[in-house]
């Protein structure tokens, strides 16, 4: 086995998740920037049913060859099967319900998933000031599930995000009834040291599994509630060669 | 419409007080036109854009902002935008005001306003903290369904601004690749001014292509590479050393100051500055 980064593994791993719901009927994935874009693009070229791209300046079915910097990059335009307008990509593909997978990064997780890349502190003075919502609080709120893949802190994931930008479960179970969301909310959070989902009886998101090598007492502390681990934790299996050939590959294209 | 120099068209169309979009997401962003404006001075603007980016950095950092209607301020791939954060977070030059959205919220209002209409409607911003802080995001039940909706303000600037690949010497735009809300922008706008990357005497076809047609437009100016480190697809693309290289420039208030008088205010116009800064045209 080959060495491999806290940062590969968690791509690889979001990667995967991806392969099989695209093999399970679920492949139309709204992809932000960054680590989504990421892990997004390695699933393509990994798994024989490849996720369907959206970016949300207007690409559908986005093949880039290498990794965009921006979501509007040239490359990611040319390589679409369609190029819509902004008004559209929101109005008749993510608000009608055309998007199976919302694949999401942010500054600030919480307990219940919501998200945070507005400001760090008050809104009125904000300690650091953020870039904001952009596409994010429609595609959490719509997509039919959400995938969420951020690096974990104490300061990153907190047990309230100083300001809500997207939703995940609100206060807890029972608010995206509430307030008559359509999507199913995040199914899934991937972070650099372990894998967690929401727990179905209160929505709290909870530790089904462990990176290799990773500890209990690695993730307690990486977290900033009192965070609660699966009766059956799992450990995730350890990056294959071909999983990081392809990911290395395609970061040096 | 008339076909003039972009100095010549932002002297006649935008004045201080003005609200201004200038758009483009990623691609067809107007820096030159943002460049003429710091030129002559525009002050206490309102500036309005989904993804403020480099050249809202740059006009933001010169002065010449007041208020900011925005739903994504960042460089995008890189991280912060650094004159942006000052503003917001330290004052400086001075206080930026901000309305702050989504994206599917922004381009519910750009339709709106193309439209003529009031406001426009989306299932958005539901359970956020968004309409805590900005006034301009409202509830509305639908009369047919009783479901509840956000209702947002159209937005109908005073002047849209927008870089096009080209347009024929009648003044008819023709615009393709990433589109954004550059035709909402337009067309929600009381007046319109397009850079384009050339002027032909008939456009010809391109698969996908839009055509703005010229009575929507004021003035179109011809500024070949007028997006950079933005992109025209066909002609040039996104230069994303530039990007890389606006954060350290831009972190350093004296280094941004010092890079706007050297390349915007130092240099005539926008084929002056590519020469100063080292890019083609």
């Amino acid at each position: 086995m080959s060495e491999y980064t806290t940062d590969e593994l968690m791509i690889v791993n979001a990667a995967r998740h991806l392969g099989a719901l695209a093999a399970a009927g679920k492949p139309q994935c709204f992809v932000g920037i960054g680590l989504p874009s990421t892990a997004a693009n390695l699933a393509r070229r990994l798994y024989p049913i490849e996720p369907v791209l959206i970016y949300e300046s207007g690409c559908i079915g986005s093949k880039p060859t290498r990794l965009p910097l921006s979501i509007g990059d040239g490359e990611l335009a040319e390589t679409s099967d369609a190029v819509i307008s902004v008004p559209e990509i929101f109005a008749y593909w993510l608000q009608a319900g055309r998007i199976d997978i919302g694949f999401l990064s942010g500054a600030q997780l919480d307990k219940f998933a919501n998200i945070n890349s507005t400001v760090i502190g008050s809104y009125e003075s904000p300690k650091t000031r953020l870039p904001g919502a952009g596409g994010a609080p429609e595609i959490a709120a719509s997509a039919g599930a959400v995938m969420v893949i951020m690096r974990q802190s104490a300061r990153s994931f907190v047990e309230r995000c100083d300001f809500r930008t997207s939703i995940g479960y609100g206060d807890g179970k029972g608010d995206r009834e509430k307030f008559g969301l359509r999507g199913g909310g995040p199914k899934w959070v991937i972070t650099d040291l372990a894998m967690m989902e929401p727990d179905p009886e209160t929505c709290e998101l909870v530790v089904v599994a462990l990176h290799p090598g990773v500890t209990r007492e690695q993730v307690v502390a990486a977290t900033g509630w009192d965070v609660r681990f699966a009766d059956d934790l799992a450990t995730t299996d350890e990056p294959s060669t071909v999983e990081l050939d392809a990911l290395r590959a395609l970061q040096a294209a | 419409m008339t076909i003039c120099s972009l100095r010549e068209a932002v002297a006649e169309h935008v004045h201080d007080g003005d609200t201004l979009a200038l758009e483009g997401f990623t691609h067809l962003i107007p820096h030159a036109a943002a460049h003429e404006i710091i030129r002559q001075g525009r002050r206490n603007l309102h500036l309005v854009r989904m993804t403020p980016d480099v050249a809202y950095d740059q006009l933001i950092g010169s002065g010449c902002v007041t208020k900011l209607t925005f739903s994504w301020g960042g460089n995008p791939g890189v991280g912060s935008l650094q004159r942006f954060r000052d503003a917001v977070e330290n004052q400086w030059p001075h206080p930026l005001e901000i309305e702050e959205h989504s994206h599917a919220g922004m381009a519910t209002r750009y339709a709106a306003g193309a439209a003529g209409l009031p406001f426009g409607i989306l299932r958005g911003y539901i359970g956020t903290d968004l309409p805590k802080h900005t006034d301009s995001i409202k509830t509305i039940e639908c009369p047919f369904t009783g479901e509840l909706l956000a209702a947002v303000p159209a937005i109908n600037p005073d002047v849209g601004i927008i870089h096009a690949q080209r347009a024929d010497r009648h003044g008819n735009v023709q615009i393709w690749g990433l589109l954004g809300v550059q035709k909402e922008a337009v067309l929600a706008s009381s007046r319109s001014i397009v850079t384009v990357e050339e002027i032909v005497d008939e456009l010809p076809d391109v698969a996908g292509a839009i055509v703005l047609p010229a009575w929507v437009v004021n003035a179109v100016c011809h500024v070949p590479n007028g997006a950079h480190p933005s992109f025209a697809m066909g002609f040039s693309v996104r230069d994303n050393s530039f990007y890389k290289a606006w954060d350290p420039i831009s972190k350093d208030r004296d280094a941004f100051l010092a890079w706007i008088d050297k390349h915007v205010i130092g240099t005539a116009d926008f084929a002056e500055y590519c020469e100063s800064v080292g890019i083609d045209v």
